[in-house]
Order: C-alpha cells, then structure tokens, then sequence
C-alpha cells in the first residue's frame, strides 16, 4: 500500500480525493491546504505518492513540487489542477511532477490518473 | 467583448456540470448589464483576472442550488463552511479552463467568497459584464464576465 498526501486549498478537493482512494492501494497519511503547510507535513510523514493543486495561497504547487522533490527526488506527484493550458502541465512535469489531471475530474478518472502514476 | 471569448466560459460552466452526478445543465443567452448593479445570488466566488485581460469572473448561485451541488458530487456535508468552499470552486475551475483558449498568461487569482447583496461585489463603473445564465434543476445561477484587453 502506498502512503499518499494530498494538497489542495479546497477542503472538499481534499475530501473528495479521500474518498476516491477508499481502496487498498493508497493509504491518506496526511492533507495540506497550501504548499507551505505540505512541506511541513511531508517532513514528518514522508509519503510516496502526492496530489497537487497549482493555484494555492501562501505557496502555489510549482514552488512546492520543487521543493518536494529537493527532499525526495523518488517522489510520485500527480498534479490535480484547473490550469488547463500545456504550458503549465510542461512546467510542472519539468520541476518533477509525473502526471497531470486536469479538474474538473471523476472518480475513475482520478483512480485512472495515480494507477498510470504508481505503476510505470 | 468577442462571441468566442464568451464561448469559452460556457464552456467552462457546461463542462463543470457535466462531472457531476445531475449532468443537466442549460446556459441561457449572455446578456449585458451596468456594473453599478452586478448580478448576483446568496453566494459568489470570485476570481481576479490580470495579464493580456484584466478584469474578474464570478460564480454566483443561491445556497440551495449550492447544496444540491454538493450533494451531486458526493459531498454529504452541506455546512456553510463547504457551500463557501464550493462556490471558490467553481469560480476557480471555470477560469482556470479558460487557460486552455487564453494561454498560460491568462493569470487567475485564489478566490474570493462573499454573501449578501449585490453592492458587495465591486466591478469597475466604466464597464459592463456579460452575464451568463445557468440553469440546473429547478434553480438559477450565472457566471460573469467583467474583463477588458
């Protein structure tokens, strides 16, 4: 089972990725609302895998995602976000985000999204 | 304003409603109105735009609607608390997929949440906003567009 974080400063993003991983596969070791409260949680839970939200207050996901992967470059991030344009999915996967789903987004779609993200 | 400029947030409402579980969604024809008297519901989310367009775009809706919402997406609390929440969402997710037409330029704020009247909401005077009709179940909401190149 794989130990995953969630960030998004929307709580009902947060609850509803929860929700969607009620299964065997990934276990919630830890929800962030902003990139600076993800770094602290990822220093004391060390998850493997990541959901990431761009547009946050106090830290976006791009600064995040660098610093995340700074810490564990083996990190698994799948960025979750409405930014819908190629040039920001190119930069998050060049600052080490492996996957990028855009919202708005269903159940099986985000299921589809970190199974493709934990099984290459 | 251009026709396509509007098409992009209809689409951007109709696609928002169609990853819910009451996929119904109709958009009415957008319509102009004076900024000194903004449309809106018990609820808006709005998101400050800047870069090539400057301006804002909000989500308004009433809470029942809101609520209904949250259900059709698999939220069983309605508390105020995610009402708020929900309505920043939206707003969010309906600019952030205007990126898709605009560019990465085309820069997004975090959302603000109001509630109340409509002299809450501040638009400049010396422009008008588009207001985009949405229609789900039985209820009433809009997007509106206030931007200017």
């Amino acid at each position: 089972m794989l130990s995953l974080m969630i960030v998004d400063d929307s709580n009902i993003i947060r609850r509803k990725i929860e929700r969607c991983n009620d299964s065997d596969k990934f276990r919630v070791v830890a929800s962030a609302a902003n990139g600076a409260e993800a770094l602290d949680l990822f220093k004391q839970t060390r998850p493997q895998v990541v959901t990431m939200d761009l547009t946050m207050p106090e830290m976006d996901g791009i600064a995040c995602i660098q610093q995340l992967m700074a810490m564990d470059s083996n990190l698994r991030i799948l960025v979750i976000s409405a930014l819908s344009d190629k040039a920001t999915g190119i930069e998050a996967l060049k600052k080490g985000a492996r996957g990028f789903l855009c919202k708005p987004f269903t159940d099986d779609q985000l299921l589809e999204a970190l199974t493709e993200l934990t099984d290459d | 304003m251009s026709q396509e400029t509007l098409q992009v947030f209809i689409d951007g409402v109709v696609n928002y409603f169609q990853h819910t579980n009451d996929k119904d969604v109709k958009v009415g024809t957008p319509y102009l109105v004076e900024n000194n008297n903004p449309a809106a519901y018990d609820v808006t989310g709005i998101i400050g735009i800047s870069g090539p367009y400057r301006g804002c775009v909000y989500f308004t809706a009433p809470r029942i609607l809101l609520k209904h919402l949250l259900l059709s997406i698999g939220e069983m609390d309605t508390s105020n608390e995610h009402i708020f929440d929900l309505v920043g969402e939206v707003a969010n997710t309906i600019s952030g997929n205007a990126r898709s037409r605009f560019g990465h330029e085309f820069m997004i704020s975090v959302p603000v949440m109001i509630e109340g009247a409509p002299n809450q909401i501040h638009l400049p005077s010396r422009m008008r906003s588009y207001v985009i009709p949405v229609y789900w179940k039985a209820y009433h909401a809009a997007v509106v567009i206030c931007l200017e190149q």
